[in-house]
């Protein structure tokens, strides 16, 4: 087996132990249940970076609306939720008893029929991924079919991010508005807010992480991949080629999309409560800077930057209440400027070349059959 | 014969009580600053809340960033303000309270994760904080699950009793009622033209305006909403200019205000002229500084309190926060109900005799505050506060001149029937 088709190398490998003993070992011995479930939290938005690594970085289709994406997939899991919290007994208070409280306050009586198969959990599992997917399918075919790309592709996906905002906004009768859908209790009777339940989920969102970091890799080392890669660089050649680049741009553009959406569920999941402030430009453009700031052409870097960035963000922001804004700028502002490559870049270039001389100096490793070195290169 | 003091006490009537209590603004409900010695740590806080011998802590939940920045710096201005007094006073049980600040950063997940680490990790003995609905929404959930007491001051759409809040603010019918009233009375309003920013609040608060107008048997002729932000509003200023109302009952809230209040002059209607006359619940003297006294001028807001409201207590509390915070400063309604949350607190953790939250609960129904700026307030069975509805008159220089106030307290009733 060549080094070209395996799913990791071997140095990859080893950034695979090291994260996933990070998320699973590391984390959760050394912070309490509350930190733990920001952590869970900051995670979530590692799926929307991976997905743009992929997108981006191999695709080269720079998409600022990763948050439609993440903001469907949280509300298919808030409507599930949601039902079950609003049973006629615990919402007996209202004028229509049994339907969700926002539904109440403004005036509807029955529950629309579209929210009707959110009561089913499979139904549910299945719209999470399937409703973002197609959403995507559906831009992504009337965009790239008509070789639509690079800024006026970005430009769009804005549009749709600031369209989707406006409309569950102003339909708050049946979407919660700009309160969003709050005040989610249980998921098949299994409460989700206590701390044990907080835990579990860290831990089922840790292992689709890395599940997805694992697929998203298979993507980038198959053929399909290499492809990608092609096609960002020199999109014409590979058109040239005999491929139907569109297609390849719309299947990137929806796994994506499908990864951001189980990101967004599982947000749903930890904090409780979804709400179009997750949906719009401005947190689309966030996600943008998580993978910017891990490096957009590293699966790894996606995720230490969607970390690192977050936890800033509440660092900054407890410490310095009215100046924390400030303090993240600068942070984007240096890692763009120093960093371009953001901090896999960083890795790569000053830290990995210390850690391999260092290795080399060591006996064990000259000897073994461990070839830390680069092959690709 | 010797008279006990404490029956002579009794004997002076409520009212010249609460006056003598008035003159002396500031000064605790209870008296006397009360002393740690008294109440052992151990008896008063039986459920780890960050209470020490001598200090408490408490938290201050606000965006200070973002754009509800602007609307929610009063409050918390007001809440560091009452918390400074009440330290000089000698504290709470003895107590100094210290507070730890949160930022909301207008995102009510934020809010969400503030009010979590306010209570999970700093066990903060009360929270006083939210602003909008939405962000008041987010933290129920945590305040009821972690068992917090949260402050929330701003008038809002009512339909919520949480046994973990203290609604210092209106409720949507002690708001509006009690002006719709004045309005019709005074000055013969026969037609209505409901618009609102399309959220919660402007909708459900429109609602109740609707009933009751419909109940009096009089108009509405339009209703409509717009995005929060919007900034074009001069389709719905040709409809009004159309149907011709008495009254333009508008509750566009945050930056839009000042679009719609500036499109108004500009299409020539003139809001001192009173035809038609513009009523609001949505426009304090905060939002008056960005709209522009000139464009204000004429307009008639409903409130509980206004920055010149003549009373002892608002003179005090005036000159104390542009003492602490700059003369160029101008209090709003939501302001000075922020500035109640500690004040009220305090005077529950007192009464109960422990900072426990189960029992600030229980003892909260009942507490009065003679110092409040606004006159006099009291806590209902519903958490929400006994207060006057009142009708300000704004002027050029950005201040309302109260025209109406009602002679009783009004009932709070989140939940009223038939308005719902």
């Amino acid at each position: 087996m060549t080094s070209d088709t395996q799913l990791f190398k071997p140095r990859e490998w080893v950034a695979l132990a090291i994260l996933a003993a990070i998320i699973l070992i590391v984390i959760p011995i050394g912070v309490d249940t509350f930190r733990l479930n920001l952590v869970g939290k900051y995670l979530t938005y590692a799926f929307v970076a991976i997905g743009l690594v992929l997108c981006w970085g191999l695709g080269g289709i720079l998409s600022l609306g990763q948050g439609i994406f993440f903001g469907l997939g949280g509300y298919c899991m808030a409507m599930f939720l949601k039902l079950e919290a609003s049973t006629p007994e615990a919402t007996k208070i209202q004028s229509t008893p049994g339907i969700p409280d926002f539904m109440d306050w403004n005036q509807i009586t029955e529950l629309p029929f579209w929210w009707q198969p959110f009561h089913s959990l499979s139904f549910t599992l299945v719209a999470i991924v399937a409703v973002p997917a197609i959403f995507a399918y559906i831009i992504g075919a009337a965009m790239f079919k008509r070789r639509v790309g690079g800024v006026y592709f970005a430009i769009i996906t804005q549009a749709v991010a600031a369209i989707l905002t406006i409309l569950i906004i102003g339909q708050q009768g049946y979407t919660g508005g700009v309160n969003g859908i709050t005040d989610l209790r249980t998921l098949l009777g299994w409460d989700i807010r206590t701390d044990d339940a907080k835990t579990v989920l860290y831990f089922v969102n840790a292992v689709l992480l890395i599940a997805c970091l694992v697929a998203a890799q298979f993507v980038r080392v198959s053929k399909f991949g290499r492809l990608l890669v092609a096609m960002r660089d020199r999109e014409d050649r590979v058109r040239f080629s005999g491929y139907d680049v569109a297609n390849f741009k719309i299947f990137i553009f929806c796994l994506a999309a499908a990864f951001s959406a189980i990101g967004g569920a599982m947000f749903t999941l930890q904090v409780g409560f979804m709400s179009p402030s997750f949906v719009g430009i401005v947190p689309s453009i966030e996600m943008v800077i998580f993978c910017a700031v891990g490096g957009r052409m590293s699966l790894f870097g996606a995720v230490y930057g969607a970390l690192l960035v977050n936890f800033a963000k509440t660092t900054f922001s407890e410490s310095f209440p009215e100046l924390w804004l400030f303090a993240m700028g600068g942070l984007f502002i240096a890692v763009v400027m120093a960093f371009p490559n953001g901090l896999a870049g960083v890795f790569r270039d000053h830290v990995e070349p210390a850690l391999l001389k260092l290795a080399q100096r060591l006996p064990l490793w000259r000897a073994g059959g461990v070839p830390l070195s680069s092959s690709a290169k | 014969m010797k008279e006990d003091p404490s029956k002579n006490l009794m004997s002076v009537t409520r009212r010249s009580l609460l006056a003598g209590i008035a003159a002396i603004p500031l000064l605790s409900i209870t008296g006397m600053p009360l002393l740690a010695a008294d109440y052992p740590t151990a008896t008063v806080n039986t459920t780890g809340l960050a209470v020490t011998d001598d200090t408490v802590k408490v938290g201050i939940l606000h965006s200070v960033t973002g754009t509800m920045a602007i609307s929610e710096t009063g409050s918390v201005q007001a809440e560091k303000l009452a918390i400074e007094q009440i330290n000089a006073m000698g504290g709470v049980l003895g107590r100094k309270i210290e507070f730890i600040q949160e930022d909301g950063a207008s995102d009510w997940p934020t809010f969400a994760e503030k009010a979590k680490k306010l209570l999970v990790q700093d066990k903060a003995a009360a929270v006083f904080g939210c602003w909008t609905s939405a962000s008041r929404k987010a933290v129920l959930p945590v305040f009821e699950q972690y068992n917090g007491m949260l402050y929330y001051p701003t008038f809002y759409e009512g339909l919520e009793e949480s046994p973990n809040v203290i609604y210092t603010g209106q409720e949507a019918t002690q708001q509006i009622l009690a002006g719709i009233d004045w309005v019709v009375k005074e000055k013969g309003a026969k037609s209505f033209y409901l618009l609102g920013s399309d959220y919660i609040w402007p909708r459900t608060s429109n609602k109740i305006a609707r009933k009751h107008i419909e109940k009096l048997g009089l108009e509405v002729v339009g209703e409509e909403y717009y995005p929060l932000g919007h900034t074009q509003f001069n389709s719905v200023i040709n409809k009004i200019k159309l149907k011709k109302p008495d009254v333009i009952y508008a509750i566009v809230v945050g930056g839009s205000n000042v679009a719609f209040y500036k499109q108004l002059k500009a299409a020539g209607i003139d809001l001192a002229k009173e035809k038609p006359l513009l009523l609001t619940i949505s426009v304090t003297e905060d939002e008056i500084l960005g709209i522009g006294g000139e464009n204000m001028a004429g307009a008639y807001a409903m409130m509980k309190y206004f920055q010149s409201l003549d009373n002892d207590n608002n003179k005090a509390f005036v000159e104390a926060f542009k003492k602490m915070w700059g003369d160029d400063i101008v209090i709003g309604d939501v302001t000075q109900a922020a500035y109640l949350g500690p004040w009220l607190w305090k005077a529950a953790v007192e009464k109960a005799g422990s900072f426990d939250i189960d029992k600030i609960k229980a003892a909260s129904p009942g507490i009065e505050l003679t110092t409040a700026p606004e006159g006099y307030v009291k806590i209902h069975e519903n958490h929400h506060l006994w207060s006057k509805a009142r009708v300000g008159h704004a002027q050029l220089d950005g201040q309302y001149k109260v025209v109406y106030e009602t002679s009783e307290l009004m009932e709070p009733d989140p939940f009223p029937e038939g308005y719902q």
